[in-house]
């Protein structure tokens, strides 16, 4: 049985024009692997991740005609019923750990608060410890005493992804986790991740604009294009992708060998949007 | 503004620290008090008053006045006279008011009390009611409770304190005779204890004189309410503004997603962080208070700062118009010394850590 079941999941925000939908009838369904989402700016992805947590901001409004995790069907699902999901099976990693993190807590505290869901008072610090050292910071007690502005971006996103895994939850989103770290960081903080997914068997949506990190993580690769998915491939048959959209996409990523001056420019077409 | 702490390293350096933060503290409580002291002193000269003249009357002999105006000093140049002057007022000494013949030192130190306890009382009042108040207007935003506080917000800003002041005095004193009337305490409660602070709520309470307790808190309570329900309408707007800008960060919506309380999210992560800027707020409305509303000291005859002032201006009395100046601008720098320091205990990015 999947985990995660979307049928036509669509989110719209009022203006004063009238409605204005940002993701346009999304579907798909997700077992324990790691599926990513890219797109550009704009094209609905964070909201499709943020909907599957019933964190649509208002006054954005998300339907679906199917919106189920593990069975349990979301679509109506009490504050307190989303309570007992978020942080305990559902947990999502955001993008940039300066401004997610709680400037004024400790880490340790923030932690421990996101522990506690699931331990007792006693076990919550050992568990922190537990989960800092997991995702190889080398000093956890110096990290667990610090303020979010006391680390460096790299540590930081460590700091959030321990947060985000440390109840084990069964399905991890990971909004551009890597997008605000330094590129030599970024790899370094994939492979934590991509381990500990591993390691406790968890579903996980990667949602990233980064198209070659995308394929070279996850299993299958959703392209959304202004509110809709325009493909869905495998990430190791990316090259034969159908849609003009990704093949555009594939080729304006730079190669070593035989570059291209200057790089393709994506030619967008008004028929994809409709 | 720690921009000149020294980098810190080992054991020593912490003493260093705040050797330094020790130093720049003395420092800056100095210059600003030169300044302020010059300031005065110059208002004081350019004031078209013969200060000789307020002393010896109008009627004095030519020999009386010139006699005066060398035991004043006045005949030195002006960078000598400010020498003395700062000696003075370093000792202690004010001079004499004109108006109560007696040091204006005293006099202060019996009318800020009065000042100091209303005002703590109602920026009380003001914060413990307008920070809650303010919360809960941002987290109901554009419903009917935010409507309601804007607009009860709107009148505490608006309407003249003296007009809610004798409004107050009718219905709660005369009418309803909930409250005592003007005044800080009964005639006949005066003499029942010591005054040891001049705070009068302190005094009973710690010689155990509940009667006079009460009695004092009941004249208080009406003063106290009315600039409270002024400044919680400024506090309470500032707090709806502060945390509306807090609930809409990144870090909420991840302590969403960890499953954290929403009252948790309101009132501890988010509250948190409002608090830093809020500090100023409060502070700043606490230092206005503490100058001595003249209107309601003069609505409810309360003998405090504002009213004392008020009167010595009127028949420009310098020396204890500039006593009252100088006080007012030690709260005031008083006040920015702690709230920097509540800064730095609230917000960790504002601390300087004295690491290993």
């Amino acid at each position: 049985m999947s985990l995660l079941e979307v049928e036509d999941l669509r989110i719209s925000f009022p203006t004063r024009q009238g409605p204005v939908e940002v993701v346009r009838g999304v579907t798909f369904s997700l077992g324990r692997e790691r599926l990513g989402i890219v797109g550009e700016s704009g094209s609905g992805k964070s909201q499709t991740g943020r909907a599957i947590l019933g964190l649509t901001p208002p006054p954005g409004k998300a339907t679906a005609k199917r919106l189920e995790f593990d069975g349990i069907d979301l679509r109506d699902a009490s504050a307190a019923r989303w309570r007992s999901l978020r942080g305990i099976r559902l947990s999502m990693v955001m993008q940039d750990p300066k401004f997610s993190l709680n400037p004024v807590m400790t880490i340790g505290r923030q932690l421990i608060e996101a522990a506690r869901r699931t331990s007792s008072r006693s076990e919550s610090k050992d568990r922190a410890m537990a989960m800092l050292e997991a995702v190889q910071i080398r000093d956890p007690a110096r990290v667990f005493k610090a303020y979010p502005h006391e680390l460096s971006g790299g540590m930081g996103q460590r700091a959030m992804i321990a947060m985000m895994l440390i109840t084990e939850p069964d399905l991890l989103i990971a909004d551009e986790p890597t997008s605000a770290l330094d590129v030599t960081v970024q790899i370094e903080v994939l492979r934590i991740l991509d381990r500990l997914v591993n390691e406790r068997g968890m579903g996980l949506i990667f949602i990233s604009h980064d198209l070659r990190l995308v394929s070279s993580f996850c299993d299958r690769v959703l392209v959304m294009y202004a509110g809709q998915v325009v493909e869905e491939v495998k990430a190791s048959e990316l090259k034969q992708a159908q849609h003009p959209y990704t093949q555009g996409l594939y080729n304006c990523l730079p190669r070593i060998e035989g570059g291209q001056r200057p790089l393709p420019v994506l030619q967008r077409e008004a028929g994809w949007a409709v | 503004m720690a921009e000149f702490a020294p980098k810190v390293g080992g054991r020593g350096s912490a003493l260093s620290f705040w050797l330094w933060k020790a130093v720049k503290l003395v420092l800056t409580v100095a210059v600003t008090f030169l300044g302020l002291l010059l300031i005065t002193f110059l208002i004081s000269h350019v004031m078209s008053v013969d200060p000789v003249l307020r002393v010896v009357g109008d009627r004095a002999s030519q020999s009386t006045y010139d006699a005066m105006y060398l035991q004043m000093g006045l005949d030195k140049p002006i960078w000598q006279q400010f020498w003395i002057y700062l000696q003075k007022v370093l000792s202690g000494d004010f001079g004499n008011s004109f108006l109560t013949k007696k040091p204006v030192m005293g006099d202060i130190a019996r009318a800020f009390p009065a000042t100091l306890e209303l005002a703590t009382v109602a920026i009380l009042i003001g914060t413990l009611v307008g920070v809650p108040v303010g919360v809960w207007s941002a987290v109901k935003a554009g419903k009917a409770f935010d409507q309601i506080v804007r607009v009860l917000g709107l009148v505490g800003y608006s309407a003249p304190i003296f007009w809610l002041g004798l409004l107050g005095l009718l219905v709660f004193y005369a009418n309803l005779q909930w409250v005592a009337g003007p005044g800080r305490i009964d005639i006949a409660y005066e003499y029942s204890f010591t005054s040891v602070t001049g705070l009068m709520l302190l005094d009973t309470a710690m010689q155990g004189e509940w009667a006079a307790f009460g009695n004092a808190f009941s004249h208080i309570i009406l003063p106290a309410s009315l600039l409270g329900y002024f400044s919680m309408a400024y506090i309470s707007r500032m707090t709806r503004s502060f945390m509306l800008a807090e609930l809409a960060q990144e870090y909420v919506t991840t302590a969403r997603v960890k499953g954290v309380p929403e009252w948790r999210i309101i009132w501890v992560h988010a509250l948190k962080n409002a608090a830093v800027p809020l500090v100023t707020v409060v502070a700043l409305s606490y230092a206005g208070l503490l100058e001595g509303s003249v209107l309601t000291e003069t609505v409810f005859a309360w003998p405090g700062l504002g009213l004392y002032l008020t009167n010595s201006l009127q028949v420009a009395d310098m020396n204890a118009v500039l006593g009252g100046t100088l006080v007012i601008g030690a709260i005031f720098v008083g006040l920015n010394l702690l709230s920097d320091l509540l800064y730095s205990l609230l917000d960790p990015r504002v601390r300087r850590r004295v690491r290993k």
